[in-house]
């Protein structure tokens, strides 16, 4: 085998500028698929922290049903207190899960004495909802204080502080209708403006959780949902499992699973642009595929049409079609190692000369969000794995046409 | 002891639909550690009887043994195995290999053809660089030596690994008289060393002179000339 190394070097070695040229075409290939791969993971992941630690969470835990009908923010589809409190010692039991928020999810009216309007607010623990999204602290835009918020404050989302004309310190008065259909009605101080942000929740106002229970009218300690968030977004899968395993012996009375547990995937249409960031990171690489494939095939077509004389020799002294077979396969292997090398380390300079620029981009209403390219060592891998074995793969015709040549026609080749 | 038996051989191929009878109706041997020249003019037919004698192409009909091998019964695999094991080859042009150098164009068919052990291929590789006068060259590319040379190279090639018999079609066709007569001399020195059969295919008057037996071909048919070969 290092006899054929050795030849299958000597040769791209002999044909230097044509080995040069396709390792070239190959390098460009690959840079250009590891580049889009560590910036549109940046972009992914960053607007999915976005919206896992500003609103969502990693995960969230409801009611069996209570996802369907959410528009509707239902109250009769609360976690009873020991649902809650089921699910709060399964959450506590997990050394992945980082945090928990009990939340209150209800509509109200809005009132600022003169005018009213519709609002959906969530009932939230200050300190454990800041635990579970801490980014929601920095979507205040005015107010900013010790803690999220205490009894009798409201956080009001941009929007509609804008429409009411409202500001920090104003008094607002919100409405409520309970689950028996009676309404109440409680005033509250604006603590803060809350900046809006895109996806489920994202233009919603929090109340102290205590307040939205005496809003509602609520005697029992019960909730709407749980947010989760997790030391690692790596853990999501093993944890749903578990979860979806611990509290799936949860049964009602019709025998159905008791609880619901949603990843982020599930909860933001924001999934869905994830998705087609992986479709075009596919299409990529399938162009990736596609110029490797046709510069290898070229390539070794040509050597081996320029070769027919020596095939015609090797295969006349006796050496078997396979060692012939892998000659030029060989040769297809070392340029696909060659450009795969050589793109994989201008990539990574790249990345990190990118990382170091501290390039900003603006996302909706978010702006100069720092771009922070990276890629992963297991993309590396695929990309380099992909090429190479696409290289020999684009040998593997000519590579069999050189074995199976007729040695009396080689050597009569001029 | 008898090299090469051919009994009523015959190649016909067909040049677009016309069949064209190559070889017709051969009969001849070869015996071991001779010195045999197939002559006529050019489409007589010497170069088909080469790659049928060198199992490179099968005969259309009739029986042809080389070395107790019935050739007619190989198939490639079979036949590739055979010639590397069997045969060694001389080509007009030489024919090396362009990328390797001298010492690994020599040791090509050890290495790639019948795996030697690395210090046995190096002995034999280097016996026959001294036996060829090419020691001094071992390290350098065949671009970097003459014609005579290169052919010299061929043979150590064709004989490293101990074949019974070396084709050589038109070995001197390409190189000047005096490096022509020094490779027909080396030849048959190696031929006497060695106890290899040489059979060429040639319209060299010198080579011609050497042989210990002649075939003359004459539109395929193979008419033998016997004769004592006169020092090189």
């Amino acid at each position: 085998m290092r006899n054929i190394i050795k030849i299958a070097t000597r040769n791209l070695l002999r044909y230097r500028r044509r080995t040069i040229l396709t390792s070239i075409l190959i390098t460009l290939g690959v840079v250009a698929v590891l580049l889009f791969i560590s910036v549109s993971g940046s972009f992914k992941s960053m607007m999915i922290s976005q919206i896992t630690d500003s609103m969502i969470g990693h995960l969230q835990i409801h009611r069996q049903g209570y996802l369907a009908s959410m528009d509707s923010l239902p109250l009769n589809r609360n976690l009873k207190p020991g649902q809650l409190a089921r699910v709060e010692q399964a959450l506590k039991k997990l050394p992945e899960v980082a945090a928990f928020s009990p939340r209150i999810k209800l509509g109200a009216m809005f009132s600022n004495y003169a005018e009213t309007t519709n609002i959906r607010l969530n009932g939230v623990d200050p300190e454990r909802e800041a635990a579970t999204v801490p980014m929601l602290m920095k979507r205040i835009i005015a107010g900013q204080g010790e803690g999220l918020l205490a009894a009798g404050e409201i956080l009001v989302p941009e929007l509609i502080a804008r429409g009411m004309k409202v500001k920090v310190g104003d008094g607002i008065v919100l409405v409520a209708t309970n689950r028996d259909g009676s309404v109440n009605g409680q005033a509250f101080t604006v603590r803060g403006i809350l900046e809006g942000i895109s996806g489920p929740g994202g233009r919603d106002g929090f109340i102290h959780l205590n307040d939205a229970r005496s809003l509602l009218r609520l005697q029992d300690m019960e909730v709407s949902e749980i947010a989760v968030r997790l030391h690692s977004m790596a853990q999501l899968e093993a944890v749903t499992q578990q979860l979806r395993s611990t509290l799936g012996s949860q049964r009602n009375q019709q025998d159905q699973p008791l609880f619901a547990v949603h990843t982020w995937e599930k909860l933001t249409p924001f999934f869905n642009i994830a998705r087609m960031i992986d479709l075009m990171t596919l299409f990529i690489k399938i162009m990736l595929v596609a110029i490797v494939l046709v510069s290898i095939m070229n390539v070794m077509v040509m050597a081996v049409y320029e070769r027919i004389n020596e095939i015609g020799t090797i295969a006349a002294i006796g050496t078997s079609p396979a060692r012939i077979l892998w000659l030029f396969l060989c040769e297809g292997l070392l340029l696909g190692l060659l450009g795969t090398t050589i793109g994989v380390v201008v990539s990574l300079l790249s990345i990190r000369g990118m990382a170091a620029a501290e390039l900003s981009f603006d996302f909706g209403r978010q702006k100069g969000l720092l771009l922070q390219p990276s890629i992963a060592l297991s993309d590396i891998v695929t990309v380099s794995l992909i090429v190479i074995a696409i290289a020999v793969i684009g040998s593997l015709q000519p590579a069999i046409k050189a074995s199976r040549m007729d040695p009396i026609t080689a050597l009569r080749h001029v | 002891m008898t090299l090469v038996t051919a009994r009523q051989l015959n190649k016909t191929y067909l040049s677009g639909e016309i069949p064209v009878h190559a070889i017709v109706d051969a009969d001849f041997t070869i015996a071991s550690a001779s010195f045999v020249s197939f002559v006529g003019p050019s489409g007589s037919g010497k170069s088909t009887l080469l790659n049928m004698i060198g199992c490179l192409d099968p005969p259309s009909s009739g029986s042809l043994e080389v070395a107790g091998q019935d050739l007619t019964t190989l198939g490639s695999r079979e036949a590739a195995r055979f010639r590397g094991k069997q045969i060694g080859f001389i080509f007009q042009d030489f024919n090396l290999i362009p990328v390797l150098t001298v010492f690994e164009n020599i040791e090509y068919p050890l290495q790639m053809v019948q795996n030697w052990p690395r210090a046995e291929r190096r002995q034999q590789v280097e016996a026959l660089l001294a036996a060829v006068d090419m020691a001094d060259q071992a390290g350098k590319f065949p671009h970097q030596i003459s014609g005579g040379q290169k052919q010299r190279v061929a043979i150590a090639r064709a004989l490293v690994s101990r074949p019974q018999l070396v084709l050589a079609d038109e070995p001197t066709a390409n190189l000047d008289r005096e490096t022509a007569l020094k490779i027909i001399t080396l030849m048959k020195s190696m031929r006497d060393d060695s106890g290899t059969s040489f059979i060429f295919s040639t319209h060299d008057p010198k080579i011609v002179d050497n042989a210990e037996t002649i075939y003359t071909l004459e539109d395929g048919r193979v008419k033998t000339a016997h004769r004592e070969a006169k020092d090189a």
